[in-house]
């Protein structure tokens, strides 16, 4: 398949897997940390650690939308979802989140109007088709996925649709990085910045990173090429002593962003002076709202929500997972009693969460698989 | 630290294989997904509860011994929705589905029985087109429909029309085809292009405005079963046809059911561009989507060629491919060798990836 197919070509993962061990550091370990959960779904589903020296780590950041979600938000959209003529919509992932009585699958098993949509246009669509119903559209994502819900917004208020609204929990990428990096229990080397993101905010925003910490960020695509790629520019970096932004994803980030997009979120969306991320905590100027512009369309001001804080179970490491402080495996309820079948935290939940993407594509003896082959 | 992370994994394992216990306050969608959820249900309460021999083997048909006489005996649901869609409809799947459930057994279809839950309401031309492909999937698959029901629900339920088949078999070995037998060396066949069914559904369905040219696979899998049978008797060990849940699923109860580990070659399993555009677009893996005219053959290392000759031989079974093989290790799981030149493990499916395909 074009535009596919190149970037997974194993001739050339092996010339980089070539090219990255012999500028590794004899004797040093390197801990490298992907910031973007698709990140961490690539690294998994296409086996990279195996085209890597065993002193590369890699460690797996905040960067899953659905990860960081608190379930007291959860609960909230809940409660919308319960009430009598609301058609609650989100993306299929945040379905089965568990919050603290269920999820919104389980609120839809026991008759709650729940659909998963794979847009917030989408949701538009309902909400048109169904005038005397309210549609309540379920945001999440960093500044990926703002944009599109600041643009369905737009269309909602040129339409005059009323019967429209959105629960905002879209949060911004460089708080988060600022927390780890102050993080005491955490020491990296390197970041391997998110894609995506960075096609709507470009690079500059991560500035601070080499020069307040000295540490490199290659912002990279997600292909298992790109990653490879990527990965070999931080050891080069390392290797010359440079710290420094560059852009390995040329092909979809500028390197100013999409001026356009930071309009648009200037225009729909106003910080939050502090939002709470599952596992991190309150973490300030680091979430949006809706802007006084677009008050009329938000679920938390139309609907009365509990708002309630609700403590992650015990047992639950999803924050130190996160942060990258353990693997998943180092979990104590990990693959026994949080599973993706039941999973007790949200790393469980998402394809791009950490604890998922181990489970599902890495849970097994690498060296029985050397051997086997 | 390595030895930390096997111990972990070692101890998951273990709790992966106790035999599973139905404790859901509700039925939720991924209770009819096809994975893990609805192996919970079968295995958690139906079987305990229903509790015989034939039952316990939980294979896609029962094999049952009459006086002499070696039927095989099975039932499917369809609930498809749209109710035509390229390449089939729901009247051709009911009658394929449950005539490949015999066929994968080993079983040759003889008999079928058809119930009809219609909602009121329904046009009599749609329901006369379904018969009608009933009746000419019955002649294409060389089965006769003997007997059947007829229930009509209020306007708002069963989405049109629900088509429930029973069918008899007679099987053509004594022993029947176990996933038990095979052993480190098997070959893995695939009869041909994955992931046309499940896709084809999710496009006709019209939510996602995507446009590509992909048509159901349903079909008759008997004339495949019976070349393969055929070709290479005892060196055949199992057949199954991937539906709900696909390959991936299929792979690892036979990886579960051996205790044996399934390395499967990512590169080799043939998929269409279409179906692969879609799938990569949704990030949705085809391995996981629903067939319903593909055939998954273990057979042994030595039969392998011969296997795949016979399968090529038979209409529909052109695109077979030799996809991987069974290996002694990781046991109760499926490896895949990634094109990329790494490896991970493929699960079961969890969830449910796509609304109503059968």
């Amino acid at each position: 398949m074009r535009y596919v197919d190149e970037f997974r070509d194993a001739n050339l993962a092996r010339t980089l897997s070539t090219q990255i061990a012999a500028v590794a550091e004899p004797g040093r370990h390197y801990k490298v940390m992907e910031v973007c959960g698709g990140h961490t779904h690539t690294i998994y589903k296409h086996g990279i650690e195996d085209h890597l020296p065993e002193t590369i780590e890699l460690v797996h950041g905040p960067g899953c939308p659905v990860c960081v979600i608190p379930m007291g938000r959860v609960d909230d959209g809940i409660s919308i979802a319960r009430r009598p003529g609301v058609i609650f919509t989100c993306f299929g992932d945040m379905m089965r989140v568990p919050g603290g009585d269920g999820s919104l699958l389980d609120a839809k098993a026991q008759g709650a109007d729940v659909r998963f949509v794979y847009s917030p246009l989408d949701a538009l669509k309902v909400a048109r088709l169904n005038p005397e119903r309210e549609v309540v559209f379920y945001a999440i994502g960093f500044e990926t996925t703002a944009p599109s819900t600041a643009l369905t917004l737009m269309r909602a208020k040129a339409e005059g649709l009323t019967n429209f609204s959105v629960m905002c929990n879209h949060v911004t990428i460089v708080p988060p990085l600022k927390a780890l990096l102050e993080s005491p229990d955490l020491r990296l080397d390197a970041f391997i910045g998110p894609g995506h993101v960075s096609t709507v905010i470009g690079c500059r925003p991560y500035e601070f990173i080499p020069a307040d910490y000295g540490q490199p960020v290659v912002v990279a695509g997600f292909e298992p090429l790109d990653l490879l790629q990527a990965v070999y520019m931080i050891m080069l970096q390392l290797a010359e002593g440079r710290s420094e932004i560059e852009n390995q994803y040329g092909r979809v980030v500028p390197w100013e962003g999409n001026l356009r997009a930071l309009e648009v979120l200037q225009e729909v969306f106003e910080l939050r002076p502090y939002f709470e991320w599952r596992g991190l905590g309150f973490i300030s100027q680091s979430a949006l709202k809706l802007s006084d512009a677009y008050r009329d369309f938000d679920a938390e001001l139309r609907f009365d929500v509990p708002g309630v804080r609700v403590a992650d179970p015990k047992a639950c490491q999803c924050g130190e997972v996160l942060k990258g402080v353990i693997k998943p495996w180092e979990c104590k309820v990990f693959g026994t009693a949080c599973t993706p079948e039941t999973p007790i935290g949200t790393c469980m939940v998402s394809s791009e969460g950490a604890c998922a993407a181990y489970y599902n594509f890495g849970r097994f003896a690498r060296s029985t698989a050397r051997a086997g082959s | 630290m390595a030895d930390l992370e096997d111990e972990v994994l070692a101890r998951i394992e273990r709790q992966r294989k106790l035999r599973p216990r139905w404790r859901d306050d509700r039925i939720t969608m991924t209770h009819g997904a096809g994975g893990k959820a609805t192996h919970t249900l079968v295995a958690g309460l139906f079987e305990p509860a229903f509790s015989n021999q034939a039952l316990a083997q939980l294979t896609d048909a029962a094999f049952l011994d009459i006086d002499g006489a070696r039927m095989a005996m099975t039932t499917d649901a369809f609930v498809v929705k749209p109710l035509r869609f390229p390449g089939g409809s729901i009247g051709e799947l009911a009658v394929n589905g449950t005539v490949n459930d015999l066929s994968v057994s080993g079983a040759r279809p003889v008999a079928l029985s058809a119930a009809f839950i219609i909602e009121e309401g329904l046009d009599g031309d749609v329901l006369r087109a379904e018969v009608d492909a009933m009746a000419e999937a019955a002649s294409r698959a060389d089965v006769s429909i003997v007997t059947g029901d007829t229930k009509v629900v209020e306007r708002g339920k069963a989405d049109g029309m629900y088509i429930v088949t029973a069918g008899m078999g007679l099987r053509v070995h004594q022993e029947p085809l176990s996933g038990a037998s095979i052993m480190p060396g098997d070959r893995i066949l695939c009869s041909g292009p994955i992931g046309d069914h499940g896709t084809a559904i999710m496009l006709a369905r019209g939510e996602l405005e995507l446009d590509a040219d992909v048509q159901s696979d349903t079909a008759p899998l008997w004339p495949l079963a019976r070349a393969l049978m055929a070709a290479v008797g005892s060196s055949l060990r199992v057949m199954r046809d991937p539906t709900r849940g696909g390959v991936a699923t299929v792979l690892n109860e036979l990886a579960s059911d051996a205790n044996v580990g399934v390395v499967l070659d990512e590169a080799a399993v043939p998929v269409r561009p279409p179906v692969k555009g879609a799938c990569e677009i949704l990030g949705i893996d085809p391995m996981y989507v629903a067939n319903e005219g593909r055939l998954l053959a273990v057979v042994a290392p030595e039969a392998a060629a011969h296997a795949l000759e016979a399968m090529r031989n038979v209409p529909g079974g052109d695109g077979a491919a030799l996809v991987g093989e069974v290996a002694a290790q990781p046991a109760g799981m499926v490896l895949v060798r990634t094109g990329f030149g790494g490896t991970r493990i493929m699960d079961m499916l969890i969830g449910d990836p796509l609304p109503r395909i059968c």
